[in-house]
């Protein structure tokens, strides 16, 4: 039961971005990763994308807040990074059948489609980004992103003050939204 | 109208304002009501007020998640640091790891690597099929001892000849030949994917820099461009590309650089589908060894048909080549992904017909470069 509640800890942890958390959960659960993706076909970047991957999605589900761990955290991971793998395998056209030891595993599927969702949420957010030009783009990760104050921002991008560079911000939102929800809505 | 428009966009910019004080709880408990208010009233502003929520919500999201990233390079470089996350690129199996590690002392680095481009390739088409056995390991090493040799050789070749200098230290041999006179060399992408620094040699031993243009993981295709003043076009290659597939039992030769030393093997095409049916190779039979990866494999009338990228280490005598008709799509492919790009012209002209088989390595071989990189 501790156990159980150190879990939750580390996943509250993460969902804060703590890097003391991160390194415990990677130092508890890399190895055995690796193996997994070194025994079939991969190689130890592959395990790395693949283990990263894997780290985002508790990360998303943690903060999501409705991560409910019915099973061991080691568990949950693996059973992500050997679906991630499997998918990898067939995108990369690697055929054959994974040689595993006997790991226990649960369904994650409804999860990493949603997983599927935020990172093509993350996507298209970033493609917009990169076509709303500069100076909106920098303007803008300087205050969502890096969140520094508009007087910064100001004195950064050369404003005469904080308003105008706060009403160039809204239009420079403006812009964004259109050029996300179009392609929103077109996907 | 001009006037109406900007009071539009004043409002809207009013609006995200206030869109986003209510969405981060800084309005006073009067806007809110107020500002509930006008919500409830108005489903034009209503609908803005949603989707300027989720586009914040994205936004905020998008933030956290990039900070996060970032979070994780920084565990992942600290404990690559620290050798808890291998940092070298290995391939196949563990076991691999373990006798890399054992082994790394006695051989040169330079050397060992350099076998594990084809090796490597081996390994992971055998692992397709069936797991290995552990006798496969041993063959593994017997072939890095073996390769340390023949590296240790090059490693002599180099110091010896002063024009080789600026390539310190291979870590890898592949083969490649020239598909334009302009500097253009084909190879495998598996052995470019593992080279940052790029040389071909020619068989006086000549080094040139060279570059990659293209990649194409699917047929493990990439063309190289020699990059050195030092190189002459070469005009009139006497070898023409096959676009047709060729028959069952054609016979075969191929060049390469399993050694520091050009070596020519013979044999036939034995499959129309390389491996598990993947019907962009055949299966030839020829003998090759790690660092033949690459090469050119010709038929009797001196047609390109294919290029040598990997042998199944179980079976033997059973090697996969990319069919020669994969160079035209790639060099489409490549056209398409860089309109800039120079153009690649291949062969259409043979001249290696009708002459007995002496006679056209002897002109062959001027066109075949050693690929070494680290």
């Amino acid at each position: 039961m501790s156990n159980l509640e150190q879990e939750k800890q580390l996943l509250a942890g993460l969902a804060l971005n703590d890097s003391i958390v991160i390194e415990a959960i990677y130092r508890d659960n890399y190895p055995i990763i690796q193996a997994l993706i070194l025994n079939n076909n991969g190689n130890s970047d592959e395990a790395r994308d693949i283990f990263q991957e894997a780290m985002v999605v508790i990360y998303e589900k943690a903060v999501s807040g409705n991560f409910e761990l019915n099973c061991q955290l080691k568990t949950y991971l693996y059973s992500i990074c050997r679906r991630l793998w499997l998918k990898r395998l067939q995108q990369l056209q690697r055929f054959g059948n994974l040689i595993e030891h006997l790991e226990e595993t649960v369904v994650v599927e409804e999860d990493l489609e949603l997983h599927e969702k935020h990172n093509a949420d993350f996507i298209m957010m970033e493609e917009a980004m990169n076509k709303i030009g500069e100076p909106c783009k920098s303007l803008l990760e300087a205050y969502y992103i890096q969140k520094k104050n508009m007087q910064e921002i100001a004195t950064d991008f050369g404003y005469t003050n904080s308003d105008n560079a706060k009403t160039q911000k809204y239009k420079c939102l403006i812009r964004l939204k259109k050029l996300f929800f179009a392609q929103y809505k077109n996907g | 109208m001009h006037n109406t428009k900007t009071d539009n966009n004043m409002d809207e910019l009013l609006l995200i304002e206030a869109v986003e004080r209510y969405i981060n709880g800084d309005m006073t408990p009067k806007e809110q009501v107020f500002f509930e208010e006008i919500r409830k009233n108005n489903p034009t502003i209503d609908q803005m007020i949603v989707e300027h929520t989720f586009l914040y919500h994205e936004l905020t999201k998008q933030a956290n998640i990039k900070a996060y990233k970032h979070s994780l390079y920084e565990v992942e470089n600290k404990l690559s640091e620290e050798g808890f996350i291998s940092k070298a690129k290995l391939y196949s199996k563990a076991k691999v790891v373990f006798f890399w590690k054992k082994y790394k002392r006695n051989i040169a680095v330079a050397a060992s690597i350099a076998g594990l481009v084809s090796i490597a390739t081996t390994i992971l088409i055998s692992s397709y099929n069936n797991k290995l056995g552990n006798s496969n390991i041993t063959v593994l090493m017997a072939k890095i001892d073996n390769t340390a040799k023949k590296v240790d050789q090059l490693d002599k070749a180099i110091t010896a000849n002063p024009s080789i200098q600026k390539n310190p230290s291979p870590d890898y041999r592949a083969t490649g030949f020239l598909i334009d006179g302009n500097g253009f060399i084909l190879t495998n992408a598996h052995v470019v994917n593992r080279m940052k620094n790029i040389y071909v040699e020619n068989k006086e031993g000549v080094y040139f820099a060279a570059q990659t243009i293209y990649t194409d993981e699917n047929t493990d295709l990439a063309i190289l461009k020699i990059n050195d003043i030092s190189y002459k076009t070469i005009y009139n290659l006497p070898y023409s590309i096959n676009k047709k597939n060729s028959n069952l039992g054609e016979q075969i030769f191929t060049l390469g650089y399993p050694r520091n030393e050009i070596v020519y093997g013979e044999g036939y095409v034995s499959a129309k589908s390389g491996n598990e049916g993947d019907s962009t190779a055949y299966q030839v039979s020829v003998s090759v060894n790690p660092g033949n990866s690459g090469g050119p494999v010709l038929n009797n009338k001196g047609e390109i048909i294919g290029i040598i990228t990997s042998k199944n280490s179980v079976a033997d005598g059973v090697v996969f080549a990319a069919k020669s008709k994969n160079i035209y799509s790639l060099i489409e492919a490549f056209k398409k992904a860089d309109n800039n790009a120079t153009i690649i012209k291949l062969p259409t002209s043979n001249s290696l017909k009708g002459f007995d088989r002496e006679q056209q390595v002897k002109k062959m071989e001027n066109f075949v470069f050693m690929v070494v990189g680290n």
